[in-house]
């Protein structure tokens, strides 16, 4: 077997199970990140992860540590809740634009304005999956979605909910970053992303947020070949990659 | 607080609660404020840091409900409290909690509505005490306390019968129950740990012992069916075991009322006078709301007794006394107040003098 090959084998702690996902999904990369981590760090004695509602509500079926659910939007909030409880764990909440930016803002805000000691990976794929591809807050000026069939409009619908800015106007969040599973290079950035934030928890104990754009070519009705492009063209202008927020300096 | 170090100490039935709690182990408190509960929050915010616990004021009722999901998940003893209108919002959280199988303690001072209604005393919580309360098929074990003393000893039980059956508790309060005071003898301290390492809990997967999950969503074909079988089973072994009742005259009595709470106070009061005035009357009062007491209201259904139902509502917990008569039919009146008005010593025991007229 080769180096690459070896590379390219699974972590330990993602599990052996075929996923729901669609081809060309985001979610699988950023579970194989976060296994990489578990492996990487040896943490899965000490990791705890919540799983939210929608598409990635299973991804306690991949990971190999102990997780939680928890109600649509309520994530960060059951996080808090565990990593209060058992401080020496590293908790880390897992949600999607829907849970996070639209019926859990209230949740967001106001966990990181507290500054529970959690990380956030926050999956943004400006749709939601789970219900078949509706209108999301991160939604796109004129895209169309099953909610948005003429494609979204700014009147009414307002413009595209910009998370990481917003929570960076907060004094107790130490690192925010927005990421894209894209190239190799980016998505190489997205786990160092994750690591920091992770590091951010341990050392700092501090809030931090990564931000995710993420491939949704189901949704977006665009092929997984294209899921990239469609990233760089429609996503990346409204949302910018890069370090929106970083105290840790 | 003074409380901590006194053994009998004058408090009101909301603070009695959280000490009942925090001497119970309870050493995470997460709350909102609302009247008429805003002494626990208070209390706890206090009392808290003296016991080495946490207190969060959460930004919602639905967040503070999911710092209990959170830390009971990881093995604690958590608690909230709220009212009314309070309570609807938890219950979202509510039903994950019953789903997960996780326990915790919530206190409901009720309070008039539907909608705001207002602040003063009411009963129009049963159904959503009783019921689950939330989405899907569950229950709550619910305690109705009717003193201060009694609201700290079932607090101070909740944590010990909430793991037993991994089970939510609800102690279902009211607004006079709440917020007057009453002397109190307060229970002892219990020896648990900040968190508990139980075969169920969060605590990272140390050892290489296999992951564990809390979770309410079952996904692949039949398997939430047979969850939902399985829950129905424990329901069905709490029914045999958990029901709990005091009475009051009830031996011989031919008119037995049936009341909880501050309603029961009240109502103890009116069959005494009832005695006095020669009437056999006698009071069969509700510990448990869930699992409801049907024994010793079909024993007096089997003398030949009638009941008269009397509850700060348009009538929620005589659909529980119905229930428990199905098959033993026995004259049934009800006398309520709803809205905030709380009936009189007077008012039940004319109704009680009614219907031994009749």
């Amino acid at each position: 077997m080769t180096q690459a090959a070896m590379k390219l084998g699974r972590p330990k702690a993602l599990l052996d199970n075929r996923t729901h996902y669609c081809p060309g999904c985001g979610h699988g990369v950023v579970h194989r990140i976060l296994a990489e981590i578990i492996d990487e760090w040896d943490i899965r004695d000490s990791c705890i992860g919540m799983a939210p509602v929608g598409c990635a509500v299973l991804a306690y079926q991949y990971l190999d540590i102990d997780m939680c659910e928890a109600a649509h939007g309520r994530t960060p909030e059951v996080a808090a809740g565990v990593k209060r409880a058992r401080p020496d764990k590293l908790v880390f909440s897992y949600q999607g634009d829907g849970d996070l930016a639209a019926i859990g803002t209230n949740e967001i805000v106001h966990v990181a304005n507290r500054g529970e000691p959690i990380s956030v990976i926050f999956i943004n794929n400006a749709v939601y999956g789970m219900t078949g591809g509706q209108m999301a807050p991160t939604t796109v000026p004129g895209q169309k979605t099953t909610t948005s069939p003429k494609g979204r409009s700014i009147t009414g619908e307002g413009y595209p909910l910009r998370v990481c800015e917003l929570l960076a106007t907060l004094e107790q969040p130490a690192y925010i970053e927005r990421c894209v599973i894209g190239t190799p290079n980016k998505i190489r950035r997205t786990k160092n992303a994750i690591k920091k934030s992770f590091r951010v928890q341990r050392d700092l104990k501090a809030f931090s947020l990564v931000e995710v754009l993420s491939p949704c070519p189901t949704y977006w009705r665009v092929p997984p070949t294209k899921a990239a492009e469609y990233i760089e063209t429609y996503m990346e202008e409204i949302f910018p990659p890069g370090i929106i927020k970083d105290t840790t300096k | 607080m003074a409380v901590k170090t006194q053994e009998k100490v004058l408090v009101t039935g909301n603070v009695a609660a959280a000490e009942g709690a925090v001497r119970a182990g309870c050493r995470f408190y997460f709350g909102y404020p609302i009247t008429p509960q805003n002494d626990v929050p208070e209390y706890m915010s206090a009392r808290m840091p003296e016991v080495g616990g946490t207190f969060v004021q959460a930004e919602s009722e639905l967040a503070a409900i999911s710092l209990v999901h959170g830390a009971a998940a990881a093995g604690a003893r958590a608690m909230t409290s709220s009212s009314g209108p309070g309570l609807s919002l938890k219950q979202e959280g509510i039903s994950y909690l019953a789903g997960s199988e996780l326990p915790a303690l919530i206190l409901n001072v009720q309070r008039g509505g539907p909608g705001l209604g207002d602040v003063r005393c009411a009963q129009g919580d049963y159904f959503q005490a009783t019921r689950g309360g939330g989405h899907g098929d569950y229950r709550l074990i619910v305690l109705a306390p009717h003193t201060v003393q009694e609201t700290c000893d079932l607090a101070h039980e909740a944590f010990d019968l909430a793991e037993t059956w991994r089970c939510p508790v609800l102690i279902l309060s009211d607004q006079q129950l709440g917020q007057m005071m009453e002397p109190v003898r307060l229970p002892t301290m219990k020896d648990v740990p900040r968190v508990q390492d139980h075969p169920w809990a969060l605590t990272g997967a140390a050892g290489g012992r296999e992951r564990r999950i809390v979770k309410s969503f079952y996904w692949r074909p039949g398997e939430l069916e047979g969850f939902n079988q399985r829950l129905r089973a424990k329901y069905e072994t709490m029914e045999n075991e958990l029901p709990r009742w005091e009475e009051d005259a009830a031996d011989d009595a031919e008119i037995i009322l049936v009341a909880y709470g501050t309603s029961a106070r009240i109502t103890r009061d009116a069959t005494r006078a009832a005695r006095d005035a020669g009437i056999k009357a006698g009071l069969v009062r509700p510990i448990t709301l869930w699992p409801f007491p049907a024994e010793p209201l079909v024993a007096a259904a089997k003398r030949g007794a009638r009941f008269l139902v009397v509850e700060m509502s348009w009538g929620q917990m005589i659909e529980d006394v119905k229930l428990a008569l199905y098959g033993h039919p026995a004259p049934l009146d009800l006398y309520w107040r709803a809205g905030g008005g709380v009936p009189t010593v007077h008012e039940v025991a004319e109704q009680i003098q009614r219907i031994a007229r009749e």
